[in-house]
């Protein structure tokens, strides 16, 4: 049978099985750059987030607030530019931009995790702000009323609260990079939308390879989705706890009262 | 007595609006003084003065006779001497009831896990709460967050306990259980600062009695003296409404 006799399904059973191996590798390669990026932009994203959350001290002197101003500024400036333009030139700007200026030739690999890194920085540290916004303030005021420090504080109890909170943010975050690395195409990074492109230039079927590909982004954000939803609920734990029957004081209080020949608590 | 803390000519303003106006009163070993007066008299404040989260205006704060104010005592080693009770509160929400009293002892008292623990152990049993260490501050009703709050501020050693509205978010009938235990804290020797509107536990608990109005101490005694023979008539004016509905 040649290939202008099949159909549709046929055609898809064609690619998968002459060109399985290759949607694999460009799949994985997808997979490494989007949790790595990821994690890397979680990384940049808290360390840009927590400074832009610090207030200057009372006691500090005028060069500690300035010094602050300059870096505060210089991290806006950072997230402003790479939330404000699209990844895709911002992966030939770099890329072409290091070869051209310094005669760096970046690899595929580490241009691609540089790109998509800083990128993700920069959604993430906006998220990060809201999250550690979002933790009451009296867990703050708690930690230190027992003499906590400040980075203590921020490491021990804002911090934990504010990951939990921006999860959802992350988990977003992850999909959105197993998708987006289709733009490194554009520097020749070879992962799954490179895949489809060769595929398709070289059998001509594209709607079939189109549907193929399509399938397998489907899974891998699909799988990741719930993975994070299970994550998010195994750090929250049970939610109910047995209440009422083994507190013997709060049984009693409110049934009586403490002295109630000197009118008691009411 | 042993005089812990001598507060002198306390100011603090918001602004332009004066919320404490030359407040002066001291706190000595084994006083249990409830602070008692109206909302927006300044009680809150002033605890937040004492324990630092807010910055005073003007005045002195003196730590056995050191001035915390002016940076004599380190802010962080103090705070663990002067412990607080938060009318919301404030348990970690990410740790269990027993890491919320070991996790200061550790990290700031530098004590060893084994002890902190013991530690936190023997206070939570004190509270009634031995057997919850396991749960999370969100699977607690609000008088056994309280409770818990009380014994992770207890298992830092502090020499006086601030309590600022402990009981004024509880459901009624979680008000007695949160008071039994601080009653029992006053009975075992315990030194504290309660701003309170609870005039009962005013009354019958401590030693002494403030009440504030705008921002300043309109008189101060024994709660005999206050309750009993006022000699302010603001006093006796705030005080009548409390006792004529008895």
């Amino acid at each position: 049978m040649t290939i202008a006799e099949m159909n549709f399904f046929q055609r898809m059973i064609y690619i998968i099985q002459d060109y399985g191996g290759s949607l694999l590798k460009g799949a994985a390669t997808t997979m490494v750059i989007a949790i790595v990026c990821t994690l890397l932009g979680c990384v940049i994203g808290f360390a840009v987030g927590l400074v832009q959350t610090i207030e200057p001290h009372k006691k500090d002197g005028i060069i500690r607030r300035g010094i602050l101003r300059v870096v505060k500024f210089i991290l806006t400036a950072y997230v402003e530019v790479f939330r404000g333009t699209p990844m895709m030139l911002q992966a030939a700007f770099i890329y072409y931009g290091t070869s051209q200026l310094f005669g760096i030739n970046l690899g595929m690999w580490s241009a691609a995790i540089i790109i998509v890194s800083i990128n993700t920085g920069a959604y993430m540290a906006e998220t990060v702000r809201g999250g550690i916004l979002s933790v009451d303030p009296g867990q703050k005021e708690g930690a230190r009323a027992i003499g906590m420090s400040q980075p203590q504080t921020m490491l021990l109890v804002v911090l934990p609260q504010a990951l939990r909170n921006i999860m959802p943010q992350i988990g977003n975050n992850l999909i959105i990079n197993i998708k987006d690395t289709c733009v490194l195409s554009i520097i020749g990074t070879v992962e799954l939308f490179f895949t489809f492109r060769s595929i398709s230039g070289a059998l001509y079927m594209y709607f079939e390879a189109a549907t193929v590909t399509m399938i397998i982004y489907f899974v891998l954000t699909f799988v990741c989705s719930r993975l994070l939803r299970w994550a998010e609920s195994k750090m929250d734990g049970p939610s109910n706890f047995d209440l009422a029957t083994t507190d013997t004081l709060a049984f009693t209080s409110g049934l009586t009262r403490y002295d109630s020949k000197k009118g008691g608590t009411h | 007595m042993d005089e812990i803390l001598r507060i002198e000519h306390l100011v603090k303003t918001f602004g332009t609006n004066e919320v404490l106006k030359d407040i002066d009163f001291t706190v000595s070993k084994g006083d249990v003084i409830s602070i008692i007066g109206a909302s927006g008299s300044g009680k809150s404040t002033l605890l937040r003065c004492i324990n630092m989260l807010e910055d005073a205006t003007g005045g002195r704060i003196l730590y056995h006779g050191k001035d915390i104010l002016a940076g004599e005592v380190d802010e962080d080693r103090y705070r663990t001497k002067v412990g607080m009770v938060f009318q919301s509160f404030n348990l970690f929400n990410n740790f269990s009831v027993l890491d919320n009293c070991i996790v200061g002892q550790t990290h700031v008292l530098k004590r060893k896990k084994d002890e902190a623990e013991a530690k936190a152990m023997e206070y939570l049993s004190k509270v009634g709460m031995s057997q919850y260490i396991k749960a999370k501050p969100r699977q607690l009703s609000g008088g056994q967050k309280q409770r818990v709050a009380i014994a992770r501020a207890l298992a830092m050693d502090p020499e006086v306990l601030l309590f600022d509205e402990p009981t004024s978010a509880l459901d009624p009938e979680m008000v007695g259980e949160v008071l039994d235990v601080m009653k029992s804290l006053a009975e075992g020797g315990m030194t504290m600062l309660v701003v309170t509107h609870e005039m009962a536990f005013a009354r019958d608990v401590s030693n002494r009695v403030i009440y504030m109005a705008d921002g300043r101490i309109e008189e101060e005694g024994s709660p005999r003296e206050i309750f009993y023979s006022p000699k302010s008539p603001r006093t006796k004016d705030f005080l009548s409404r409390f006792t004529s509905n008895k």
